[in-house]
């Protein structure tokens, strides 16, 4: 779940998606829920290249096309993120020495 | 340090300069951020390799990228190793 906690604080934000078939789109987070399916509005996309998304404004992409997500660095507190890392891995070790 | 389980190794490398093998011929070396057990990835300062072969030679060529702070989904992810002497 942290991955679905961390891209919440980045709703309203810029961000860039590089999709499985090198497709790339700039856009704003709308939302995204825990399988990281995304919402985007206001995309940008090189539509010389890719023409079928002329009259696209706002998308709804389902998390597994997706390859990379490009962030601006000024919106991530990358020793938060290291931390909540650390919590992660120390919460899944816990949940499998209580048999859960 | 031991490694008990094999994200451990992860943890270990936080902060730390880590070499990434994807799917598509692709590499990634950078700065780990964060990661979690579907081995989605945090990377900063990242320099992604593309190798592809040159369509009437077959030659092997590779173009380089940079990407200062990058999200990679963990089902590309192939391995990951330590990146410091690479």
């Amino acid at each position: 779940m942290l991955f679905f906690s961390f891209f919440k604080t980045l709703v309203d934000q810029e961000i860039t998606v590089e999709l499985k078939n090198d497709i790339q789109i700039v856009g704003t987070l709308l939302s995204v829920d825990q399988y990281l399916n995304l919402k985007l509005d206001n995309i940008q996309v090189d539509t010389e290249k890719y023409p079928q998304f002329l009259a696209l404004k706002s998308i709804f992409l389902r998390g597994t096309n997706i390859r990379y997500i490009h962030l601006n660095p000024s919106t991530v507190d990358t020793n938060l993120l290291q931390d909540a890392s650390r919590r992660e891995a120390m919460a899944s070790a816990g949940e499998k020495i209580a048999g859960r | 340090m031991t490694v008990a389980e094999p994200l451990d190794l992860l943890k270990q490398n936080l902060d730390e300069k880590i070499f990434v093998k994807l799917s598509g011929y692709r590499e990634m070396v950078g700065k780990l951020h964060g990661y979690d057990s579907h081995c989605n990835i945090v990377l900063g300062d990242a320099v992604e390799t593309i190798y592809s072969l040159t369509e009437e030679e077959g030659k092997l060529t590779s173009e380089q990228k940079n990407h200062t702070l990058v999200f990679i989904r963990g089902d590309s992810v192939i391995l990951v190793t330590d990146g410091e002497n690479l």
